[in-house]
């Protein structure tokens, strides 16, 4: 059976000349259209400059020219990438109404290989957040309940490919932001290795932890957004030396005699029934092949605590740069402290405003050691942890998320819950590893649980192969984001 | 090390004026309660005795990253002034710095 790959698929009709890039981008137009206004998954939705771009391909392919991999794909783009002339404002006040003036490798990336980016979506506030619920321009809506949260940060690129708004999406990931909302919105999510993907033009969160990823609605459709978008990148410092990633042509290898490590630390928090889902995951991957085996792995016990001090520290730092001076937001003050002090306090929400005071604290004389310096040292241990399990296992596996999407303001007014929420992905930030979410079935509640598969550095390739398997066994228990009355709008993004 | 205690209003009022975030009275309440627990929560970690582990700043570090000592083009500087909110004689307009002249 060959592997559903609905993006790549419009590619080869756009690229073959049977199918007009136009018409695609038209009618994922129309699904926007359609349902945009209830699940706000965008903050700007580019319809002209899409139809413009699309016809260009469309011409260019009536000429003999080859637009490229994603030939007439439309693809959404998180807000945090700098996008040339488009306002890019990562969801917050004091970047309102800012065009950066150069695109973001990736971005440049998407446009070499044909892509039609469709918008910009929503997201939390500078990427801080676990439900997009701290974006100033509003929350995203969970497109299978709206009166959930799609996850955050990159809530809105979820949210737009589970409701069929774009076959692909770019998110970013520092603790989670790719691969949590892509458990909580029933898409995959891939958050690869640190260095792989180019951060140049990803407006900065936390730089030794950020890495820019995909999502799609299948593991083949992931693969090819992530061949287009990775390999090395001179305008990075900490990219990679190494050649474009070729992920795409290893999915179908399958994983006889691989060895995938269930971790059991990440159960530990989780409801029973996602608990329930990923024991049958790896019912599944043994099924095909693999030998399972239960592991545990202490310092990921550790790893939320570590995460939310260098996070926020690293948070503190980059934002300092939000000083009313050079680009988005001033409120005007007589001299410069009381000015850049006035913008900051009016540009920045609550979510915002508590990272960098918590960065800020970490790094402040008398507690750097005993915070940041013990948080780096943590992060040694768990760099270890997962060495030692690499040793006896080629992959991890184990729950995206504790429980499936929880309810709209259920956890904006405590912190420390909201952070819980990527008790099972920050590990993978702070050791540089990739991981991958992929939809396993639906909880007790109706709603998408993801499947998170971990592996070694630069193993981008195995882990897409366990997930591919993991999406052919995924049990269908005939539920989709999208209502049933609703399919065939659009332009059929959804599965 | 420092001992770590359970954080004040003050030390976040001190935090934030660091950070240049003007914090209401009520912010203030709010924000210390938050944070105390974010660290309360971190206590695990500060508590470690990890003497003799070396600290991670990066997990997979590259290091004397040069380019070629050619020159190129880059952005123009009236592109990076347009998104200024003030700019005068081709540069960034702020107020005054520096306190009055005695």
């Amino acid at each position: 059976m060959t592997a559903p790959r609905p993006a790549a698929d419009i590619a080869r009709d756009v690229r073959s000349g049977s199918r007009r890039a136009v018409d695609v981008v038209d009618g994922y137009l129309a699904a926007i259209a359609d349902r945009e206004a209830e699940v706000h998954a965008f903050n700007l939705v580019l319809a002209e400059g899409a139809r413009e771009r699309a016809d260009d391909i469309d011409r260019r392919v009536a000429a003999g020219e080859d637009p490229g991999a994603l030939a007439g794909v439309p693809v959404a783009v998180k807000d945090n990438l700098c996008t040339r002339g488009v306002p890019t404002t990562c969801s917050s006040r004091i970047l309102e109404g800012w065009c950066p003036p150069y695109d973001a490798t990736v971005v440049e990336r998407l446009a070499a290989a044909g892509a039609v980016v469709v918008g910009k979506t929503n997201m939390d506030e500078f990427a801080m957040g676990s439900s997009t619920e701290t974006s100033a321009t509003g929350p995203t809506r969970n497109p299978w309940d709206l009166d959930r949260v799609p996850g955050g940060s990159s809530g809105g690129s979820a949210a737009a490919v589970a409701a069929g708004f774009a076959p692909l999406a770019l998110g970013s990931d520092t603790g989670g932001s790719i691969r949590q909302p892509a458990a909580l919105c029933g898409v995959v999510g891939l958050k690869p290795t640190y260095g792989t993907v180019s951060r140049y033009g990803l407006v900065a969160f936390a730089s030794s932890l950020d890495q820019v990823g995909p999502f799609a609605t299948t593991v083949a459709d992931a693969a090819v957004l992530f061949d287009v978008i990775g390999g090395h990148d001179p305008a990075d410092s900490t990219s990679l030396h190494r050649p474009t990633p070729r992920v795409t042509s290893v999915l179908d290898q399958g994983i006889d005699g691989m060895t995938v490590g269930v971790v059991r630390e990440f159960l530990d928090g989780a409801d029973a029934d996602v608990s329930a889902r990923i024991a049958a995951a790896a019912q599944a991957l043994a099924a095909a092949g693999a030998r399972v085996e239960e592991i545990s792995v202490p310092s990921m016990r550790l790893a939320l605590s570590a995460y939310y001090l260098i996070a926020p520290a690293e948070a503190s730092s980059n934002l300092a740069r939000y000083d009313g001076v050079r680009y988005g937001l001033r409120v005007d003050a007589p001299d410069t402290v009381a000015m850049n002090t006035a913008t900051r306090s009016a540009g920045f929400g609550a979510e915002v405003k508590r990272r960098i005071m918590l960065g800020t604290y970490a790094l402040s004389a008398g507690y750097f050691d005993a915070y940041y310096g013990q948080a780096l040292r943590v992060r040694t241990r768990i760099l270890e942890g997962f060495a030692e399990a690499y040793r006896r296992c080629d992959v991890l596996l184990g729950p995206t998320t504790p429980t499936t999407a929880f309810r709209l303001g259920a956890k904006v007014d405590d912190p420390l819950a909201m952070y819980l929420s990527d008790v099972c992905t920050i590990p993978t930030n702070l050791a540089g590893h990739p991981a991958v979410s992929v939809p396993f079935g639906t909880g007790d509640d109706g709603l998408p649980v993801g499947a998170q598969l971990l592996g070694p550095a630069l193993e981008e390739g195995t882990l897409l192969r366990a997930a591919a398997v993991l999406e052919a066994a995924a049990p269908d228990d005939g539920r989709a984001p999208v209502p049933a009355a609703r399919v065939g709008s659009g332009a059929g993004g959804a599965r | 090390m420092a001992d770590p205690h359970r954080l004040t209003r003050e030390d976040v009022a001190h935090v934030a004026r660091l950070a240049r975030l003007d914090l209401s009275d009520e912010e203030l309440d709010l924000f210390t309660g938050q944070l105390a627990t974010v660290l309360e929560h971190a206590a695990d970690v500060a508590s470690l005795d990890l003497a003799g582990v070396a600290p991670t700043a990066h997990a997979m570090a590259v290091t004397n990253v040069l380019r070629a000592d050619e020159p190129r083009p880059g952005l123009g500087r009236d592109e990076l002034l347009a998104g200024a909110p003030a700019v005068e004689d081709h540069r960034f307009r702020v107020p005054r710095i520096l306190g009055e002249a005695p």
